[in-house]
């Protein structure tokens, strides 16, 4: 009875218990609301998956309302991947939530800070699992202003400039998109993507659809912190509360960045997007600075978790990059990356999460002899930096050695040196953190600090991810190839 | 502003009517113009204007932070709420012929439901943002004089 509503409840259950965490109010029974929804929405996401997989797309009427006239949600293999990548870190993250969350966040509002992880987890999810370009937006304004209020929560006073940054962003993004979705709107008389896909075709050549395509690719650029306009993103990720940096890090971007691929590869279609506009070329020039800008700022950063957030900017032009490749096989680069960088950093900001919790600060020199003081945390962060680095048998390795084989495939080896080069410079910061903890001596009278299990057994969860998906390729690859396939062929 | 006793007395004569006009709204919102949001404003409005004239302190004993809070999370549960009844009597999500013997007639009553939950919360957020600005910076602009 419950399988064929399976696409409502993935969103039904997150969203409907954020006023139920309002109406408990006790910090520990929030938590484990939150905590035990998280798991199920995880749960679901999984069972979509397979059910994808099995037997095609999976449409769903709300309120019984047939499309293209009534909201439909459509889950592809596409976004049943990106429903599985959110809803897995969601349910590993929240579950750290509870000691750094009771240290960061004021007594009075812990309540808030579950309550909105849940409409930030129902938003992400939501714009993911639609097929309404106006109900994407709806979802994408709750995901965003929960997280807005997510980034505000800490106890510290810079948190709110950094949340009020984010937020003036966010609204410039998601009010680009909308327009984008009105003039379409008015070009082709649709909302329904599926439907729109088939209208947009026969108007490509009006005025009115080239400017909403332009503001889409603006908004939805600022949305995903794409090089020129992610200047929200590292305030925003540095002043967060370590839990919600880790959150947002692993998958706000991503489902930014899916919103990308619907928007232009399905609504517009390979041939509007890549060849009568510019996209392909522009994503790529500015993927290729992102991802030298990003790493070089990340370099001269102080505070470690800034320097994640910089280095975020530069994982995001990798992903562009696949994406700005225009072929299927560097969009498997792409959207296997997205799928990479989320354990990567979902992983590497709850090692900061660890490191806060017991140093109450992640400036560099903090770190001094912590390789001794917080051995299993270190060990992590070690994992996680050569994952980011892209070394062999680690998942950043297999990301870009398809963003690579997409670029030599195109003929272009001097993108592909590129991109080795700029791995270069992910040592360079990595290192600098690596031998801070390792070759430093720890400060006077420190003792071993080691992090509570809590919160080192979700770190080491998505850690040890990186390992295994880095060795095992068969599912992320397969997904990702099916994917990328199912996006380009729309169109051809 | 309670000194003042013409805006006192005709506050007091209004209140009940805005009150009752915010019903009226609600309830005949989907024969004619109106509805929850709008309700929940106008009946917020009626709140707003006694906590103008009577003071911050009477208006939170009229209605304390936690039936503001409530009313929130409950509207929207009311809402949510519906539609998973939906789905319990065997239909999609949001879909509310089976709450009636008649498609229409459950629809009638599915929306008539979920306008009362947008307008509990949409009156609950207008009150509480109200509050939250007003309590701000009491000692200097202190609306109890």
């Amino acid at each position: 009875m419950i399988s064929p509503h399976l696409p409502a409840l993935q969103i039904v259950l997150p969203l409907l218990s954020a006023p139920v965490c309002v109406l408990l109010r006790r910090s520990i029974l929030t938590y484990a609301v939150t905590v035990a929804i998280c798991w199920l929405t995880f749960a679901i996401a999984v069972l979509l998956l397979q059910q994808v997989l099995a037997s095609g797309p999976i449409s769903y009427r709300l309120g019984g309302w047939a499309p293209p006239w009534g909201i439909e949600y459509r889950v592809d293999t596409v976004n049943a991947y990106v429903l599985l990548i959110v809803s897995a870190i969601g349910a590993i993250v929240i579950t750290a939530a509870r000691p750094t969350v009771e240290r960061e966040v004021g007594e009075d509002v812990q309540y808030l800070f579950y309550t909105c992880a849940l409409l930030c987890l129902a938003g992400m999810l939501g714009v993911t699992i639609t097929g309404d370009a106006f109900n994407l937006f709806v979802f994408l304004e709750i995901s965003s202003l929960s997280s807005y209020v997510l980034v505000s929560l800490r106890r510290d006073r810079r948190a709110l400039t950094a949340a009020f940054h984010y937020l003036i962003f966010g609204t410039i993004g998601a009010t680009f998109y909308l327009i984008g979705v009105g003039l379409l709107y008015q070009a082709t008389g649709t909302l329904n993507i599926a439907d729109l896909a088939v209208r947009v075709a026969g108007v490509t050549d009006s005025q009115s659809v080239r400017a909403a395509f332009a503001f889409m690719v603006v908004g939805i650029a600022i949305k995903a912190a794409v090089f020129p306009v992610h200047i929200w993103l590292p305030n925003a990720y540095a002043y967060a509360p370590s839990i919600v940096s880790a959150l947002l890090a692993a998958t706000a971007t991503k489902v930014a960045i899916y919103v990308l691929l619907r928007v232009f590869l399905t609504i517009f279609g390979p041939v509007f997007a890549f060849s009568t506009m510019p996209l392909g070329e522009m994503l790529v020039a500015l993927a290729v600075v992102a991802m030298f800008v990003g790493s070089a700022v990340a370099i001269f950063q102080e505070d470690v978790k800034r320097m994640l957030a910089y280095s975020s900017v530069a994982q995001i032009g990798y992903m562009i990059l696949g994406i700005g490749l225009a072929t299927s096989l560097g969009l498997t680069g792409g959207i296997l990356h997205l799928f990479n960088h989320a354990v990567i950093k979902g992983g590497l900001f709850l090692v900061m999460a660890c490191v806060f919790y017991r140093i109450g600060s992640v400036q560099l020199v903090d770190f001094a002899g912590l390789g001794r003081r917080m051995p299993w945390t270190m060990a992590a962060f070690v994992v996680g930096g050569l994952s980011l680095i892209g070394v062999p048998l680690t998942t950043g390795f297999v990301s870009k050695w398809y963003l690579i084989l997409g670029a030599l495939d195109k003929g272009w080896w001097w993108l592909a040196v590129l991109i080795l080069l700029s791995s270069l410079l992910a040592v360079i910061y990595v290192w600098r953190v690596v031998e801070v903890a390792y070759f430093r001596a720890p400060p006077e009278a420190a003792t071993r600090l080691e992090a509570p299990v809590s919160l080192l057994v979700p770190t080491w969860v998505l850690i040890a991810a990186n390992i295994y998906f880095g060795i095992d390729t068969r599912v992320s690859v397969g997904v990702a190839k099916r994917a990328a396939e199912a996006l380009m062929g729309v169109g051809a | 502003m309670s000194h003042h006793l013409i805006v006192r007395v005709v506050s007091k004569l209004l209140i009940p009517f805005i009150l009752l006009f915010a019903l009226y709204v609600q309830f005949h919102g989907d024969f004619g113009p109106g509805g929850g949001f709008q309700a929940g404003v106008i009946f917020a409005s009626a709140f707003i204007l006694y906590a103008l004239v009577f003071g911050l302190d009477n208006a939170r004993r009229v209605l304390p932070e936690w039936v503001t809070r409530a009313g929130i999370a409950l509207g929207v549960l009311i809402y949510g709420g519906t539609g998973v009844v939906g789905i319990l009597l065997g239909h999609n999500y949001l879909d509310y012929s089976p709450l009636g013997s008649t498609a229409p007639l459950g629809q009638h009553i599915g929306i008539s439901v979920i306008e009362f939950g947008v307008g509990m919360t949409v009156a609950s957020v207008m009150a509480t943002i109200f509050l939250a600005f007003a309590g701000r910076n009491r000692d200097l602009f202190d609306l109890e004089e």
